[in-house]
């Protein structure tokens, strides 16, 4: 059993933060990592990007967008109360290294997923340039953490309700353009976000990182539930992931074999829905 | 000789079962078992043989004669007792172990006749037991001080923390997944090994103080040098061999093919055959492919089955002969409905716009020249080439060892496949204090020699442990 020692409401009760009491799991972890997180006797394992942990209070940070039954039901879990399982650190970490300029585009959720990553790249001394986008104003999450680790710092709205009016894109195409000395960028965020990043950059020949949320079961290498093409050969995203070469990606099929249960998400989702009045 | 003569005539007495009907579209265990009747009758067909041929036959060496011989007599808590003195798992053993090339294959009586049911009679002995419920704890001596950490909770781990615990030392288990059993219970279904069972044996290794901790992925969370560091005097590897191999074929990645694994463990360990008072989901398939052969082939054709499908096929590119599965597991499958195609090896996938497979192209094999495994060898048979209708495939070519953990113990020899060498005798590996046992030894195989490979590095690990000179830390 895994306390949560506190819960924060984030992007209008569409976002939620957990702190976890998991003291070998935030001693291990590393920039990158998830953990899979089972929350009751019934529930399906789910995995969830660490956007921060602490060794010495022994806790982990998950953040994590309300899109179905799992991530609801998790929602529902309050401070003091414990997840039955919380499986991690699972993947690769993120291979960290001092480049010169590093560009960090993040939309949605991803960003928290981006936020420790960036974080890293900043402490190893890089100039750190984020991007953060979101649909609208409100949806925006974690814009103070990552002002605070970035060189500098853009935001982009697909509204135009505040920061930039347009997509990240946009924001990045217009960096690349202004500046000749960028290394590396990374790209975290919906599906269609990671695929026209990637998009963007190859014109600039320019290596771009993605981190890919494919569908997984064990997350230990056992099952194939999270294989991806990447550069043509299959690869379980769980353990040789989550981060790839984003030009190198198939995106398309990626895409498709995320929606692989929709049908049985709609019904999960509905039923519990209806438990919930 | 008379006796003999008279004791052959007695039939073979079959174990009653739901009707195959039934049973193809319900997830309860397919026989019922013996009654105590008709297990005594059975055990009454043995000899009794003074050179009983039969033990030669088992693994681990189970008394069979003597444990027969009990339930002949009515003492069913007895025969009970007596096969756990060589078998910690006899209601496990006693479902599936393939007793037909093993003790059953060696019964005297099989030479005329049809040898005794030894399997039967064990599951039969277990059960009587477990319903009893009053499993005795044996006595256990006073502690060693020693602390040995166990990988894996298949039944090789399982096997040998017993063993250990038996003898005074302090066991903890450390299991990636978040139950006990490996592949009694991820892989393995319901309908032919009820998770109960699993649950009590596991209950019972608790009882005698075995300590398990889940969701410990080792290689991951902790290293087996960081076992070491926090006090463990030795350390076994009994980590199975988990890796799904796939064919590596145009269009493996479409949505509906899946690895056996994912496809058991989704509806085993996860129980999406329950869904939705479950939550993990399983794609159910009305046209259902299962490419391969094997007792993981016939698991994942009969849960097909009774997820639901119209029609289930096992494409295997041998013939039925070479069917490496056993003959039970095989005849149940064909009984429930599903069809074979033999000499028959799938070449690419077709999906629709969704990303969804539809069909399967596959081409037609005949036997060629005997290969190094000295079965004949599949060649292709020229423009045989037709496409299969699926929309559910589930790939069950084999498995192989996973590196997470093997990758992470420094100056670990593995083999080329990736499978860590060990002593057959001891499961002594390159590493001192670290022995290995089961699949990942082996590449996979059976419960029971898993089994055995945890009794054999059980007494290797007991002897390390108690010299000195080894453990003082
Ligand atoms: C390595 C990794 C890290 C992730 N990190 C985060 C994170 O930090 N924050 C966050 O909000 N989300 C993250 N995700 C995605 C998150 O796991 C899914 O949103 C969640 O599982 C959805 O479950 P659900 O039941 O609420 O929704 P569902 O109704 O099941 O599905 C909604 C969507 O989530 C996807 N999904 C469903 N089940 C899974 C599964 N078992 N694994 C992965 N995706 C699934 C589906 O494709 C679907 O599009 C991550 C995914 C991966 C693989
Ligand atoms: C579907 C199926 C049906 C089968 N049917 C039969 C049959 O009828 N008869 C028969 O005799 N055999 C059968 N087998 C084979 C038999 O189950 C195996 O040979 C046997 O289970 C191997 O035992 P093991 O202890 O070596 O490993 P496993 O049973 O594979 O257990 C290994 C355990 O280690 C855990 N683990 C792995 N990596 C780590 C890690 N890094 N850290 C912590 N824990 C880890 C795993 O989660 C697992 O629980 C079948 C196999 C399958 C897949
Ligand atoms: S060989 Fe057959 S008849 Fe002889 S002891 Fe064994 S089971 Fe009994
Ligand atoms: S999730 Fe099972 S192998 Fe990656």
């Amino acid at each position: 059993m895994f306390k949560i020692v506190e819960k924060r409401e984030m992007a209008g009760n569409t976002v939620c933060h957990l702190k976890i009491d998991a003291p070998l799991i935030a001693k291990k972890a590393q920039p990158g990592q998830f953990v899979v997180l089972r929350a009751n006797e019934t529930g399906e394992r789910i995995p969830l990007t660490m956007a921060g942990n602490d060794p010495a209070k022994g806790t982990i940070d998950i953040i994590f967008q309300v899109v179905g039954k799992s991530t609801a039901l998790l929602r529902t879990f309050n401070k003091g109360d414990a997840i039955l399982d919380v499986i991690g650190p699972l993947g690769k970490p993120t291979h960290v290294e001092k480049l010169g300029t590093v560009i960090c585009v993040g939309g949605g959720t991803g960003i928290a997923v981006l936020y420790p990553i960036t974080r890293a790249f900043k402490e190893i001394g890089n100039h750190v340039i984020s991007i953060v986008g979101a649909r609208t104003k409100d949806l925006l999450i974690m814009e103070a953490e990552m002002k605070g680790v970035s060189d500098e710092f853009f935001v982009t709205t697909d509204d135009g309700s505040y920061g930039r009016h347009g997509f990240v894109t946009d924001a990045l195409k217009d960096l690349l353009d202004a500046r000749k000395d960028v290394k590396l960028v990374i790209g975290i965020g919906p599906i269609p976000m990671m695929k026209f990043v990637c998009k963007t950059t190859e014109v600039y020949g320019i290596k771009t990182m993605v981190s890919l949320n494919t569908i997984m079961v064990d997350a230990t290498g056992m099952c194939g539930a999270c294989r991806a093409t990447v550069g043509g050969k299959t690869q379980f995203c769980c353990v040789d992931g989550p981060e790839f070469d984003g030009h190198q990606v198939n995106f398309d099929e990626l895409m498709k074999r995320q929606a692989a249960y929709l049908k049985e998400e709609r019904q999960s989702y509905e039923r519990f829905q209806k438990e919930q009045r | 000789m008379a006796e003999k003569e008279k004791k052959e005539k007695i039939p073979r007495q079959p174990m009653p079962e739901q009707d195959p009907k039934v049973r193809s579209r319900n997830f309860e265990e397919v026989p019922y078992g013996y009654t105590p009747e008709l297990a005594q009758k059975e055990a009454n067909r043995c000899l009794q043989c003074k050179k009983p041929k039969c033990t030669e036959g088992c693994p681990v060496g189970v008394k069979i004669p003597e444990f027969v011989n009990l339930i002949a007599g009515g003492d069913f808590i007895g025969a009970a007792k007596k096969l756990k003195e060589d078998n910690s798992l006899p209601a496990v053993c006693g479902r599936v172990c393939p007793q037909e090339s093993q003790c059953e294959s060696l019964c005297i009586l099989g030479k005329k006749d049809e040898p005794v049911a030894v399997g039967r009679l064990e599951r039969f002995a277990a059960d009587y037991e477990r319903k009893q419920g009053t499993v005795d704890l044996p006595q256990i001596p006073p502690s060693t001080g020693k602390k040995v950490a166990v990988v894996g909770s298949g039944p090789a781990g399982l096997t040998l923390a017993g063993d250990l615990v038996k003898q005074g030392h302090q066991v903890t288990i450390f299991e990636a997944l978040h139950k006990p059993g490996g592949v009694l219970v991820y892989g393995i279904p319901e309908f032919r090994l009820p998770k109960a069972i699993v649950d009590a044996e596991v209950d019972y290794l608790q009882r005698l103080g075995v300590e398990i901790k889940y969701n410990y992925v080792i290689g991951k969370i902790l290293t087996v040098d960081e076992l070491f560091a926090m006090g463990y005097h030795a350390v076994f590897l009994g980590v199975g061999a988990g890796l799904p191999v796939f064919m590596n074929i145009p269009g493996e990645n479409l949505c509906g093919i899946y690895s056996a694994n994912e496809y058991l463990t989704r509806s085993n360990l996860m129980k999406a055959y329950l869904f939705p008072q479950y939550d993990t989901p399983i794609a159910v398939g009305k046209h259902v492919a299962v490419i391969g052969g094997g007792n993981v082939a016939m698991d994942s054709a009969r849960t097909a089955l009774r997820l639901g499908a119209e029609t289930v096929h096992i494409v295997y590119r041998r013939s039925k002969t070479e069917l490496p599965a056993r003959a039970e597991e095989a005849h149940h499958a064909e009984q429930e409905g599903v069809q074979f195609k033999f000499l028959t090896n799938p070449l690419r996938y077709i999906g629709n716009n969704d990303g969804w497979v539809t069909g399967m192209e596959c081409m037609e094999m005949e036997l060629g020249e005997p290969d190094e495994s000295g079965r004949r060898r599949p060649v292709p048979k020229k423009d045989s080439n037709f496409i299969l209708d699926v929309d559910l495939v589930v790939v069950s070519i084999g498995t192989g060892a996973n590196p997470i953990i093997t990758g992470t113990v420094p100056n670990l020899e593995l083999n080329k496949w990736g499978y860590i060498v060990a002593d057959p005798e001891t499961g002594k590996t390159s590493r001192e204090g670290v022995y290995a046992g089961g699949d990942i030894v082996t590449g996979s195989a059976t419960v029971i020699l898993a089994m055995g490979a945890g009794r054999n590095s059980s007494k290797a690990m007991h002897e390390y442990l108690m010299n000195k000179s080894n453990t003082v830390a």
